[in-house]
């Protein structure tokens, strides 16, 4: 089940469309870092895809390169059948809208408060919307992640758990189809990090959107993952269902789920 | 050392760069005005204190130490105008350049870099926000259109330090004081003067944000961009101090 991987991206179910669809990618740092090396993706719509690996492995560095955060140096990706390496900045920024992505530390503005970090990402988008529409649409957000009450809060009095939350409602305000998460519940205790992984399936339930999840909590990826990828020196070295991959012939990669 | 002299090339060819997408995004739409009306707050209202205060030392100081000189020579009368002219043409403009390089081109290296370091210029990035527009446009067009105005402020307040001088050894009428310095100045000590103090803004806030924006991951780079800020935006306003005086002596 390894080997092949590396040439032929695998669907688990071929009714679905590919939503995300990466071609033999390649990025180097410096002169000689090389991250990834011919990686292949796809995700599927309405799909919860978990990439594992060591940290280095070009997890979040793949996540970055769907967003155009980082250039690639070679390779493919087509986000809602549009290659994002040959588009130009607007088109980009109309497929950016379409993407939720939530930060490891949510990457909220220090400088506005909760409900100015909600109602700023949205009032860039949708600028015919009256301030009463906005509001109303904030504390719906706020209202998805549990915690309307936060709304007068300053980012530096929320806790992690929080910061994820906001983070998460702050992406979801723009209705993403495809959410990608990056770490979602580090360093977080067991009970928060059970809690953002419920609200990650609960998302993807009710806002049948597709998510590329990053993590290294294992709990987290059995909750909510459909696929596992498991990437290794840049490629994909393994890839199945949790119950699939617990019991991978690969020693290494049964060790991510002892 | 021929290292450090091409890092410096380096560093100059990459501001330029940053700075020119300013002159392209600073006419595209969306136009940040609450951000650019808040960043003018910010800038400008909030560093009155600190240049009033400056300001009237230097006008103050300036006094008292040229008085003896001038009372050497039995040309005391000429007090007043030589401090104008010396607090209009060049102290005030520099001297208020080099606190706003410390106060603000450090602030907003700093504010940057932290936002760089958490990832929350990358968040605007991909919630398809332009950071540029929002970040630095705003801050570099409040830089530029608030130094001219501290600028003014100073001399003014530094000329009121000059009267206040005065009177420690004297008695001489305000109004008397005030027509003096407004006999001796003419329109040309206050054009190129007032036209240097906008490039002083631009680069004040140009180098803050190129110095935020560019702080590698870490938060050990948040302290050297605030740090790298004020050091080379203080050295960037002598050296167009210099370059400004010798055009104005050109043609004027």
């Amino acid at each position: 089940m390894t080997e092949k991987l590396h040439k032929e991206p695998k669907t688990k179910d071929n009714d679905q469309s590919p939503i995300i669809e990466i071609k033999d990618l390649h990025k180097t740092f410096g002169k000689d870092n090389t991250i990834l090396k011919g990686l292949n993706l796809i995700l599927n719509k309405d799909e919860n895809l978990v990439v594992l690996g060591k940290s280095g492995s070009g997890k979040s560095v793949t996540i970055k390169c769907i967003v155009g955060l980082i250039e690639p140096d070679q390779g493919e990706i087509k986000v809602f059948g549009e290659n994002v390496l040959n588009i130009s900045k607007n088109e980009l920024n109309a497929i950016r809208v379409r993407i939720g992505f939530l930060f490891q530390s949510g990457a909220l503005y220090d400088s506005m408060s909760v409900r100015e970090n909600l109602s700023f990402t949205l009032s860039k988008h949708k600028r015919d919307l009256s301030a009463d529409e906005i509001e109303k649409e904030v504390m719906e957000a706020l209202e998805s992640v549990g915690l309307a009450e936060a709304v007068d809060k300053m980012p530096s009095e929320l806790s992690g758990g929080m910061r994820k939350r906001i983070g998460l409602a702050r992406t979801l305000i723009l209705k993403p189809e495809i959410i990608l998460y990056d770490e979602p519940t580090t360093g977080l205790d067991t009970i928060t990090s059970r809690e953002i992984s419920e609200l990650i399936l609960d998302i993807k339930n009710k806002q049948k959107t597709a998510s590329i999840i990053i993590t290294h909590d294992m709990a987290c990826a059995k909750l909510t993952a459909d696929r596992i990828i498991v990437l290794k020196e840049g490629v994909i070295h393994a890839e199945g269902t949790y119950e699939e991959l617990e019991k991978d012939e690969d020693e290494w990669v049964r060790s991510f789920f002892q | 050392m021929i290292l450090n002299l091409k890092n410096i090339f380096t560093e100059i060819g990459e501001t330029t760069i940053f700075a020119k997408k300013f002159f392209k995004e600073v006419f595209i739409p969306p136009y940040e005005t609450k951000e650019f009306f808040k960043q003018c707050y910010i800038i400008g209202y909030k560093s009155l204190p600190l240049v009033a205060i400056t300001g009237f030392i230097m006008g103050l100081v300036l006094t008292l130490q040229s008085r003896p000189t001038l009372v050497k020579f039995g040309a005391e009368s000429w007090l007043p105008g030589m401090v104008a002219l010396s607090l209009i043409r060049e102290i005030a403009p520099v001297i208020t350049a080099l606190i706003c390089a410390g106060k603000i081109s450090s602030g907003i290296g700093a504010e940057l870099g932290s936002m760089k370091v958490t990832e929350q210029i990358d968040a605007m990035e991909v919630s398809a926000i332009n950071p540029y527009n929002y970040l630095v446009v705003t801050r570099v067009l409040a830089c530029t259109l608030m130094v001219p105005i501290l600028v003014f402020f100073a001399d003014a307040i530094g000329i009121v330090g000059g009267y206040v001088g005065i009177n420690i050894h004297g008695d001489v009428n305000f109004y008397r004081f005030l027509t003096q310095i407004i006999q001796s100045l003419e329109f040309l000590d206050l054009f190129p003067a007032t036209i240097k103090t906008f490039f002083f803004g631009f680069v004040i806030g140009m180098i803050g944000c190129y110095k935020g924006f560019t702080a590698s991951n870490g938060t050990e780079s948040v302290g050297q961009a605030a740090n790298s800020a004020v050091v080379t935006a203080s050295l960037s306003i002598f050296i167009i101090d210099m370059v400004a005086v010798q055009i104005t002596d050109l043609f004027f």
